[in-house]
């Protein structure tokens, strides 16, 4: 039941996609939003749909997946057309003899538009945290986000936090679990009743997990303490990114996508 | 005779339908009479933990009953609750579900659940507190800041404070000093005695489980490999060390002088047992 939340959402894989550096991804991806943006004509948009489909076939990423991905989304997607449909001026639609007042053919022209743009968007980063793990997810941000450091942001101190909170989740999920099993044994009923006493039902289940998250945190220092872990300053990392010549490659064709993108709407083609 | 538990065709699977599905159980049938003392062994990972969780009703079977006192745990919501109370089940590490401020209020959680009433509350509270040899000294005291030993004895009194008819304990020794393990094991031997209540007993340690229980029951890769008294369980010193599991101490030592020739007869499984062999088997090599 909890264990079917998917958090980190790595799907392991050894596909290009997957190789490619968490850099390079983080930075196409920024890319491939600005093109998703530019993009304004049927043309631009059947380029684009072009563009995220070769995405997914070349990560290997199940499209079940990418659509278990966008499921939690639908409501969103679902009230952009609606709100586009109904409220675009423009010619009514008609039907034999019913003329449909509120609903305009620029409408549902635009309400596809919309629509299309929120999966490609919502596909193009969730192709993001499929092929990458969460930690050279944060790897990469750090090192990104490494020039901020000399205007004082703890750029390191945020990704080791972030990398942190991910590493423990599957771990409190599991433990949560347990404690609910346990209190459950003892006749605690989290299902049934009203709000409050629901509310109340969580106490025997919040005050353990808290305990022992502060039990973790404690051990954990500790831990980093006694191997001399004292911040960002001289630390070297097991696993060294290297930007690679597909980097380079993938870059340049994300580069080429936006570029024909903008040539394609300037044109108007 | 109704068995006390009795499970047909058990059989679990996790995550059913997902690539990471996994079958813990399969075809478990079992018989557990009222009063009796098991002791449950298995490696991790066995399926001793599903299985255990399924007598309560924690978990559900993927297919196949599980039967307390001749009824389907699983046949509605209130009997499965009801079963909860009969058959008391006290985790691995229990100490961490602690939550209460004090604790009497601790170990008052499960018998409040039950609905009581306030003095037969008090009463069992006490009674419970007693059997793990927590002195009332300690009930207002935060169960926090008590010694992992006695906060693992106040975790097992709440769930003896609800009088249940079965006793399920899994590894309640875990990680606690040699004394701390005799007293605990003692406390439940005498709780037994005391009650004439049903205990299952979930244990790594052989020479715990062949001290103590009077049946025993082996579970690998999600079956039943064994089951019978400790006598017939450790006559089959090789085939338990050929699935990875330990035999007693005793056990060990009586195999390796088989192995040597000496003539020691099957099933030594305590030290008494094995001393009585060798003097005998000294005796006859004297005759001759």
């Amino acid at each position: 039941m909890l264990k079917d939340i998917t958090l980190g959402q790595y799907f392991p894989g050894d596909s290009i996609a997957h190789r490619l550096d968490p850099r390079a991804k983080l930075l196409l991806v920024v890319v491939f939003i600005a093109a998703l943006f530019t993009a304004e004509n049927y043309l631009s948009y059947a380029f684009m749909l072009v563009v995220t489909g070769t995405m997914i076939a070349v990560s290997r990423i199940p499209l079940k997946s990418i659509l278990r991905g966008l499921k939690p989304l639908f409501i969103i997607i679902l009230l952009t057309a609606l709100l586009n449909v109904f409220f675009t001026q423009g010619t009514p639609v008609q039907i034999g003899s019913v003329t449909l007042k509120h609903v305009t053919y620029e409408g549902i022209v635009r309400a596809a538009f919309m629509v299309l743009r929120i999966m490609m968007l919502i596909s193009g980063t969730l192709l993001l945290t499929y092929t990458t793990s969460p930690i050279a997810l944060t790897d990469g941000m750090e090192i990104l986000f490494g020039p901020l450091k000399k205007i004082k942001v703890p750029v390191h101190e945020m990704s080791m936090m972030m990398s942190m909170a991910l590493r423990f989740i599957p771990t409190l999920i599991e433990e949560t679990d347990k404690i609910m099993s346990a209190q459950k044994a003892r006749g605690a009923d989290f299902e049934t009743g009203k709000l409050i006493d629901r509310a109340k039902a969580l106490l025997p289940l919040l005050v353990p997990l808290f305990v022992s998250a502060f039990r973790r945190a404690d051990e954990l220092a500790i831990a980093m303490e006694s191997r001399c872990y004292h911040g960002d300053e001289g630390r070297t990392r097991m696993k060294q990114l290297r930007w690679q010549t597909r980097d380079t490659l993938a870059m340049l064709l994300g580069g080429a996508v936006l570029a024909a993108t903008i040539v394609m709407n300037v044109y108007g083609l | 005779m109704t068995p006390i538990i009795r499970a047909e065709e058990l059989r679990h699977v996790y995550s059913a339908g997902t690539p990471f599905e996994k079958v813990a159980i399969d075809s478990v049938n079992l018989d557990i009479a009222a009063g009796e003392f098991v002791g449950i062994i298995g490696h991790t990972g066995s399926g001793k933990s599903t299985f255990i969780q399924h007598l309560n009703g924690l978990l559900k079977p993927t297919s196949g009953t599980v039967c307390f006192d001749g009824g389907d745990i699983a046949r509605s919501k209130e009997a499965t609750r009801d079963v909860r109370f009969q058959v008391g089940l006290v985790f691995q590490y229990p100490e961490y579900q602690l939550f209460e401020e004090t604790v009497y209020r601790d170990i008052a959680f499960g018998p409040k659940n039950m609905k009581l009433s306030a003095q037969e509350i008090d009463e069992r509270v006490r009674e419970a507190a007693r059997f793990v040899g927590v002195g009332e000294e300690l009930f207002e005291r935060s169960p926090l800041e008590l010694s992992g030993g006695q906060k693992r004895r106040i975790a097992i009194a709440g769930v003896i404070a609800m009088r249940p008819k079965v006793l399920i304990l899994d590894e309640p020794t875990a990680g606690l000093d040699p004394e701390g393990c005799r007293s605990v094991l003692q406390n439940i031997v005498d709780y037994r005695r005391e009650t004439g209540s049903t205990v299952l007993l979930v244990t790594h340690s052989m020479d715990d489980a062949a001290r103590i229980a009077d049946r025993l029951i082996v579970f690998h890769a999600g079956h039943i490999a064994f089951d019978g008294t400790p006598e017939e369980v450790f006559g089959h010193t090789q085939e338990l060390l050929s699935i990875g599991l330990d035999v007693p101490q005793a056990a060990q030592i009586a195999q390796a002088l088989r192995d040597r020739d000496v003539p020691l007869p099957e099933s030594i499984y305590t030290v008494g047992q094995l001393r009585e062999a060798v003097l005998a088997v000294r005796k006859g090599a004297d005759v001759c």
